[in-house]
C-alpha cells in the first residue's frame, strides 16, 4: 500500500525516507488529503474516539500490569497498592476502569450509526463484519479484564460467564475444565485470563487496521447514504475531519474525565471492592453495565424446548439461553445479507426508521432487565417476561421487520447528490425528522 | 446542515447508553424492603453467616434515615480534618476491637493532619509480630509507621471463632464495598431496633433496620462512650458520622487530590475544545 | 484517528501553510495535553509510597565482634558492615590518598573508626564482592575483591586494583546508640 507514484517531499528527511519507505506518502494518502463526503454529522466522530479510547486502553494497560500481580492471594492487593502506594496509580486504574465503559459507549453509537444510515450495505459489508469482530473481542477482552481485581463479582462473574460453556451439550463440561485449567475458577484461570487479556487489545488493534484499510478502499457512507459522484462531493480529510475529530473527542473526553474524576466509581459495581470468596456468592449477580442487554437475553429463555405434549427435550433452558445470547451477536454479523433493501439511510426510510429507534429503546430497556434480581417484578409483570418480549423484539426485527422491509417499504426519494442540497438550500432536502 | 439536530440525537443516545448508572441510582431507591425480604432474613443458617453484613439478603435498601450529607460529598467536597481525627479516635477505641483496617497504614495517618512524631507515637503503641530473627524466632515489636493497621485477630478463623461464627469484615474499604457506602455504614451504627414481629435474634443477634435483618454485630456505641477534646457533642450519631468519614477517607485516600485535579483537567479539556470548535468553524467556513 | 494529528505535514488543498495564531494555541494546546497526560504513567514507575516506607533499616551491632563482618539488606541492597581490628584501621589510614584511584580518605568514609558501613556492590558492573564470609578471598589489599572482573577492595572499601571506577559506596546511616546505627 501507499506505493506506486509518489510525490517528493521538501523536507530531505522525510524524503530520504519515504523513498525507501513510504509511510509518509501512505499518510497524506490515507489521512491527508482522502477524499471524505462533507456531510458528516458529529455520529462520524464515534470511529475516531472509540480509536483514541483503544490507545488509551493499551497505555494504561501496560502501565497497570507493571504493577499488577495475577495470582489469586496477591491480585486483590496489587490492586489496593496501585490504587494507594503506587504514584499516580489511582488515575491510571481509573482511567482504565471508566475507560473500559467509555469505550464501550463509542462503540455503541458508532454500530448504531452504522444501522441508522445504513453502513453496513453493499458495498461496505466486510467492513461491517470486521467492526462486529471487534465488538465481539472487546467483550472478550472486558469480561477478561474484569476479573482480574479478584474481588467477587470478578470471581462470580467468571464462574457464571465460564459456566455457559457447559450448556453445550457432550462437551460442555470438559470445555468449562479446559478454560478453568481445573475443577472451578481459580489461579490457572486468574493466570491465562491474564495472559488473554494483555493479548486480546494488541488483536484488536490489528482488526482496527483491517476495519480502517477496508474503508478506505470503499470510502465512507454519509448522512444521505448515497455515493459521492464527483469532488464537489467531498473534502480532504485533513484538515477538515482531523480538527472536527479532535473538537469532537474532546468533548467526548470531558464527559469521560467527569466520571474518572468525580463518580469513579459509578459504572463499577460495590461487591468488587470485597476480595474473592468461593464459598459465598453475593445475592445478586450482575456483569458490567455493558453487557446487561445480552444478559437480559440469556436469562430471558426459562423454559425447555421441545416436542409438545412429550417429555422429549429438545433445546434445554441453559442451552436455549446461551443461544439466544450468542445469536443476537451472530445476527449482527449478517446484517447485511438481511437488510437487502436499497436505500441505505434511515432518513429515507420512515418504517425502518421507527422499527430501528423501537429496537434501540427495546435494547435499553433489555438492559435495565438485565440489572434486575433475576425474580424481580417490575409494573406488576415478571421482569422475565418483559426480558423475553424483548428478546422476541429484538429477532423479530432482525428476522421479520427487516424481510418484509425489504419487500414492503417504498421509501422517499434520494437526493441527486451530497453536493446539491447543500449548495442550494440553507435548510438540507427535508429529511424525514424535521417534520415533527 | 442539521448536524446539530444530530449532536443532540448523539447525546441523548450516549445518556441512554449511560443509563444503566442511573437505574442503579433509581433501583437503590425504589427497592424498599418487601415482606418477603423480611422472611428471608429471619431465615439465618446455623452458621450464622447472616451476620456477616456483606451478605445480608438485600444490601440495596435504602438508609432509613436517607442520605447523609457528608463533608466530602459534592465536586468540591474534602474531609474535615477534625471529623477524621475524631473518628480515628472512636475506630481506635471501638471498631478496632473486631476490625481490621488492614489496607491502611499508620504512615498515612500523616493525611489526617498528625506530624511524624505524632504517627510514630500512636503506630508505637501497639505491638507487632515480626521475624524471623537471626536465631529463626519469631519476636514482638512496637509497630513503626511502615506497618499496616494491626488486626485484632491472628487470622479470620480467629475472629470467627470469637464472634459466633461470624467474620467482622475488614473496614478499609467498608464504604466503596456498598451502594451508598457512607450513608449505609451510618445507617447500620444508628439503626438498631427490636426486631418486628416474628423474628426471634438468637443467641449474640441483633436486629438492625438498616440492614433489614439480624446482624451479628452488638450495637457498638453508646453516648459518652469516646471522650472528644474538642466541644463536640459525644452522641452516638456524632461518633458515627466521625468513624464514616474516617472510614471513606481510609477507603478512598486521594479523594481530595482526585477531585483538585478533575478540576483542573476538565477546564484544560474545555478551553482546548472551545479553541478546537473556532478552529473547526474557521477551517470549514472556507468551504460554504 | 489516532495519527491525525501527525498527518499534518500535508498542505491544505489552498496550497497555504501558515498556520493562524488559533491553529498554533491549539497545536500548543494538544501538546502540553499529552505531555500532562504522560507524567502520571511516567511518574508511577517511581518507588511507590509502599516501597519508600521501608527505605530505612536499623542494625544492631551488639553481636559483631571485632574483625567480624555482618550484612545488613537495605533498598534491596546489601550493605557491608565490618568491625575493623586496630591493624586494618591502620593500614587504611597509612594510605595516600594522593594514590588512589578515587581520592577519598579513610577519615571521611567512616563515622566511628571502628565501624565500616558501606554498600557491598561494585561499583564496576554491580557484582556483589566477596570478603563478608570468613574464609572468603578478601582480595590483595586485605578488603573485598570482586570475582566478576577482579576489582580489589582495601580495608576502607576504596577500590585500589582492577576496573572499577569509584569506592564502595557509604550509604547515610547514623549511630542511634553504641550499638544501633539507622541505615537510610
Amino acid at each position: 500500500m501507499g506505493s506506486g507514484q509518489r510525490t517528493p517531499f521538501e523536507n530531505p528527511v522525510v524524503e530520504w525516507i519515504d523513498s525507501r519507505l513510504p509511510v509518509f506518502t501512505m499518510m497524506q494518502k490515507e489521512y491527508g488529503v482522502f477524499p471524505t463526503p462533507r456531510n458528516f454529522n458529529y455520529f462520524w466522530n464515534f470511529g475516531a474516539i472509540a480509536m483514541i479510547m483503544l490507545v488509551l486502553m493499551i497505555v494504561t494497560g501496560i502501565v497497570l500490569a507493571m504493577h499488577y500481580t495475577p495470582h489469586t492471594a496477591m491480585a486483590f492487593n496489587s490492586v489496593e497498592r496501585i490504587m494507594r502506594d503506587v504514584n499516580g496509580g489511582w488515575l491510571i486504574r481509573y482511567l482504565h476502569m471508566n475507560g473500559a465503559s467509555f469505550f464501550f459507549i463509542a462503540v455503541y453509537i458508532h454500530i448504531f450509526r452504522g444501522m441508522y444510515y445504513g453502513s453496513y450495505k453493499k458495498p461496505r459489508e466486510l467492513l461491517w463484519i470486521l467492526g462486529v469482530l471487534i465488538f465481539l473481542l472487546m467483550m472478550a477482552t472486558a469480561f477478561m479484564g474484569y476479573v482480574l481485581p479478584w474481588g467477587q463479582m470478578s470471581y462470580w462473574g467468571a464462574t457464571v460467564i465460564t459456566n455457559l460453556f457447559s450448556a453445550i451439550p457432550v462437551v460442555g463440561e470438559s470445555i468449562v475444565t479446559l478454560l478453568w485449567g481445573g475443577f472451578s475458577v481459580d489461579n490457572p484461570t486468574l493466570n491465562r485470563f491474564f495472559a488473554l487479556h494483555y493479548l486480546l487489545p494488541f488483536v484488536i488493534f490489528a482488526v482496527v487496521f483491517l476495519h480502517v484499510w477496508a474503508l478506505h478502499v470503499v470510502g465512507s457512507n454519509n448522512p444521505l447514504g448515497i455515493d459521492t459522484k464527483g469532488p464537489q462531493d467531498t473534502v480532504p480529510f485533513h484538515p477538515y475531519y482531523t480538527i472536527k475529530d479532535t473538537f469532537g473527542t474532546l468533548v467526548y473526553l470531558i464527559l469521560f474525565c467527569f466520571f474518572v474524576f468525580f463518580m469513579p466509581d459509578a459504572l463499577g459495581h460495590p461487591d468488587n471492592y470485597t476480595p474473592a470468596n468461593p464459598l459465598v456468592t453475593p445475592p445478586h449477580i450482575v456483569p458490567e453495565w455493558y453487557f446487561l442487554p445480552f444478559y437480559a437475553m440469556l436469562r430471558a429463555i426459562t423454559f425447555n424446548i421441545g416436542i409438545p405434549f412429550t417429555d422429549i427435550v429438545i433445546i434445554s433452558a441453559k442451552l436455549g439461553g446461551v443461544l439466544v445470547m450468542f445469536g443476537s451477536i451472530a445476527l449482527l454479523f449478517v446484517l447485511p445479507w438481511i437488510d437487502r433493501h436499497p436505500i441505505r439511510s434511515a432518513r429515507f426510510r420512515p418504517q425502518y426508521r421507527v422499527a430501528l429507534l423501537v429496537w434501540l429503546a427495546v435494547f435499553a430497556f433489555l438492559g435495565y432487565v438485565g440489572s434486575q434480581p433475576a425474580d424481580a417484578v417490575k409494573f406488576g409483570i415478571p421482569l422475565s417476561y418483559l426480558g423475553l418480549l424483548g428478546t422476541v423484539y429484538y429477532y423479530g426485527f432482525f428476522l421479520v421487520i427487516l424481510p418484509y422491509l425489504n419487500k414492503h417499504e417504498k421509501g422517499r426519494d434520494l437526493p441527486p447528490s451530497i453536493s446539491i442540497p447543500i449548495i442550494e438550500s440553507p435548510e438540507p432536502a427535508a429529511p424525514p425528522e424535521k417534520r415533527r | 446542515m442539521n448536524s446539530r439536530h444530530f449532536l443532540l440525537i448523539a447525546v441523548s443516545a450516549l445518556s441512554i447508553a449511560a443509563s444503566p448508572a442511573a437505574v442503579f441510582a433509581a433501583e437503590a431507591k425504589q427497592d424498599m424492603p418487601t415482606p418477603a425480604d423480611l422472611e428471608a432474613a429471619a431465615e439465618i443458617p446455623p452458621e450464622g453467616t447472616v451476620a456477616d453484613e456483606a451478605h445480608a439478603p438485600d444490601h440495596h435498601a435504602a438508609a432509613p434515615h436517607g442520605h447523609v450529607d457528608w463533608h466530602f460529598s459534592g465536586m468540591f467536597g474534602s474531609y474535615d480534618r477534625a471529623a477524621l481525627q475524631r473518628g480515628l479516635k472512636v475506630y481506635r477505641e471501638v471498631c478496632a476491637a473486631c476490625h481490621s483496617l488492614k489496607r491502611v497504614y499508620y504512615r498515612n495517618l500523616e493525611d489526617l493532619g498528625y506530624d511524624e512524631g505524632q504517627v510514630k507515637n500512636i503506630a508505637s503503641q501497639y505491638n507487632v509480630t515480626d521475624g524471623p530473627n537471626d536465631e529463626g524466632e519469631m519476636f514482638e515489636r512496637a509497630a513503626l509507621p511502615s506497618d499496616h493497621f494491626v488486626s485484632p485477630y491472628p487470622n479470620d478463623n480467629a475472629a470467627k471463632a470469637v464472634n459466633n461464627g461470624a467474620l467482622p469484615p475488614d473496614l478499609s474499604l467498608i464504604t466503596k464495598a456498598r451502594h451508598h457506602g457512607p450513608d449505609h455504614v451510618f445507617g447500620v451504627l444508628t439503626s438498631f431496633g427490636p426486631p418486628p414481629e416474628g423474628v426471634t435474634p438468637g443467641q449474640g443477634q441483633y436486629w438492625n433496620n438498616q440492614m433489614q435483618s439480624l446482624i451479628s454485630m452488638a450495637p457498638p456505641l453508646q453516648d459518652g462512650q469516646v471522650v472528644y477534646e474538642d466541644d463536640v457533642p459525644q452522641t452516638v450519631e456524632q461518633y458515627s458520622r466521625d468513624v464514616v468519614e474516617f472510614l471513606a477517607w481510609a477507603a478512598d485516600p486521594y479523594m481530595e487530590e482526585r477531585k483538585r485535579t478533575g478540576i483542573k483537567v476538565i477546564i484544560f479539556l474545555a478551553v482546548f475544545a472551545g479553541l478546537m470548535y473556532a478552529v473547526k468553524r474557521r477551517i470549514w467556513a472556507k468551504l460554504h | 484517528m489516532a495519527s491525525n494529528t501527525k498527518a499534518g505535514h500535508g498542505h491544505p488543498q489552498d496550497g497555504e501553510t501558515r498556520r493562524d495564531f488559533l491553529q498554533l494555541t491549539a497545536a500548543a494546546f494538544g501538546a502540553v495535553g499529552a505531555g500532562v497526560f504522560a507524567w502520571p504513567l511516567v511518574n508511577s514507575l517511581n518507588p511507590a509510597k509502599d516501597t519508600l516506607a521501608l527505605s530505612t533499616v536499623e542494625v544492631d551491632l551488639s553481636q559483631v565482634q571485632v574483625g567480624q563482618s555482618i550484612t545488613y539488606i537495605w533498598q534491596g541492597k546489601p550493605v557491608f558492615i565490618r568491625r575493623r581490628t586496630p591493624e586494618e584501621i591502620s593500614e587504611a589510614e597509612a594510605v595516600d590518598v594522593s594514590t588512589l584511584r578515587d581520592k577519598q580518605a579513610d577519615k571521611d568514609r567512616v563515622q566511628r573508626a571502628e565501624w565500616l558501613v558501606v554498600v557491598g556492590i561494585c561499583t564496576h558492573l554491580g557484582c556483589i564482592p566477596q570478603g563478608q564470609k570468613v574464609g572468603e578471598v578478601k582480595g590483595e589489599y586485605n578488603g573485598w575483591f570482586c570475582p566478576c572482573h577482579g576489582s580489589a577492595y582495601d580495608t576502607s572499601g576504596r577500590i585500589r586494583k582492577g576496573p572499577a571506577p569509584l569506592n564502595l559506596p557509604v550509604p547515610p546511616y547514623t549511630f542511634l546508640s553504641d550499638t544501633l546505627i539507622k541505615i537510610g
